[in-house]
């Protein structure tokens, strides 16, 4: 029994990796009515339970200042500069892009590819933060599974540096 | 009397622990920072109202500002206002500072001739103070550290110094959070202080009706714990006194410590 019940274990972890699985994000950066506006630096990362960084996603800075003098307010998102930002040199390939205007982005992931092959079953949240000079910092979390069971949409809402959220998972 | 009140006056300013009623602090305008070659600029002052400028600066002949890979690095823009002495410091390597003003001196009393003397100041200078026939002298030992920690990027370990009393991390002293437990050793001469009297005060006492300071005693590991009431700037303070003087003369060694960490919200 026990000789049977190991491959069956095995190909059933083989096959819940080697399925395809989809993690889509829409981040919504709000339209605000203030007189002086700059792009907010966002950080997008996967949290493990501990609070730890699983993998970054995705940051969203000033990336074309020379001297790599944008990375002076990184440590704002101050959440995501602790857990993970202070120990990576910058740019971060593959993480780091330029600030983004107001409006939805989209960002898509799979789990055939880097950084989610990485990522082992369990439970997990996307973390999205968000500081703007002279403006102010918001942090959100959605919890998930990973990988899916099931196709869903899990969403949160921020209130005044973040618009909606919308995490899309596929098995 | 205007002799006595200069003299009143330095003893404050160079020797906190002799004059009970005034306190040493720095202020550094960051102590987390992120990208590269970063200057902060740091206030140092002598009072009792932790972080507000009111009284006195902080002499700042003792200034050593150690750099991450344990080399000294050098402040700029040193200069001593009416109520605080500031200076500039660039980051220049990733890693923590240590940026501390280390006091050691002597403070002796004697009768000459039946009156009342004393002398405060350097080791060296006291043979040279002292009179052929000093009557009921006196000679104490002192060693103070005020301190203070920044780090660029990502934290890098705190080495003790080994000498005097000084604050050894055990949680990363930039690496505070509102709200959790963080834990330091106090160290004299590099080994463990036990049951020593510490004293945490939170800044911001103008805006509150209550000083609010944490009273706390170090365990026979020299270590104790606190858990950060709110994010803020807080003055860790403690003090001791022994016998192991290095002065000819000197009966009496008194230590001191005054550290400036800041608790970020989480």
């Amino acid at each position: 029994m026990r000789k049977l019940l190991l491959p069956a274990l095995l190909a059933g972890a083989i096959l819940r990796t080697a399925h395809a699985a989809d993690l889509n994000l829409s981040v919504e950066i709000p339209r605000l009515d203030v007189a002086e506006y700059h792009r907010p630096y966002v950080a997008i990362w996967i949290e493990n339970p501990d609070q730890s960084v699983a993998t970054d996603l995705a940051v969203w800075y000033d990336v074309a200042k020379k001297n790599n003098e944008g990375t002076e307010w990184l440590k704002d998102m101050r959440q995501w500069w602790r857990r993970s930002g202070r120990n990576q040199q910058f740019p971060v390939d593959g993480v780091s892009g330029a600030t983004k205007p107001a409006g939805r982005h989209a960002l898509a992931f799979q789990s055939s590819a880097k950084p989610l092959s990485a990522l082992k079953p369990g439970k997990y949240a996307v973390v999205i933060e968000a500081a703007r000079e002279v403006g102010g910092r918001e942090l959100l979390r959605i919890p998930f599974e990973w990988p899916p069971q099931k196709a869903e949409t899990l969403g949160a809402q921020g209130e005044h540096e973040l618009g909606a959220i919308a995490l899309d998972l596929k098995p | 009397m205007k002799s006595a009140l200069k003299l009143a006056a330095a003893l404050a300013l160079a020797l906190p622990f002799a004059s009970q009623a005034h306190d040493t602090w720095m202020v550094p305008s960051s102590t987390v920072l992120s990208g590269v070659d970063s200057w902060i600029t740091v206030d140092a002052a002598v009072g009792n109202d932790k972080f507000y400028f009111n009284h006195a600066p902080l002499r700042l002949d003792g200034l050593a500002v150690t750099a991450p890979d344990g080399s000294a690095a050098e402040a700029e823009n040193v200069n001593r206002g009416k109520l605080r002495s500031t200076f500039d410091l660039q980051l220049k390597q990733s890693g923590t500072y240590r940026v501390a003003v280390v006091n050691e001196g002597v403070f002796a009393r004697w009768k000459e001739d039946g009156k009342p003397k004393r002398y405060f100041g350097k080791p060296e200078g006291l043979e040279k103070a002292l009179p052929a026939k000093a009557d009921d002298l006196e000679v104490s030992q002192s060693a103070g550290r005020v301190e203070t920690f920044v780090t660029a990027g990502k934290p890098t370990p705190v080495k003790p110094v080994g000498r005097g009393l000084e604050l050894a991390p055990v949680t990363h002293p930039n690496d505070l959070y509102a709200g959790e437990e963080a834990t330091f050793q106090f160290l004299l001469d590099g080994q463990p202080a036990a049951d020593l009297g510490v004293t945490v005060v939170p800044g911001g006492s103008r805006y509150r009706d209550k000083i609010g300071e944490i009273e706390l005693k170090t365990d026979k590991n020299g270590k104790f714990s606190v858990k950060w009431p709110q994010p803020g700037l807080y003055w860790v303070e403690a003090r001791a006194e022994d016998a192991k003087v290095s002065v000819p003369k000197a009966t009496k060694r008194r230590l001191s410590y005054s550290g400036t960490l800041e608790v970020l919200q989480p």
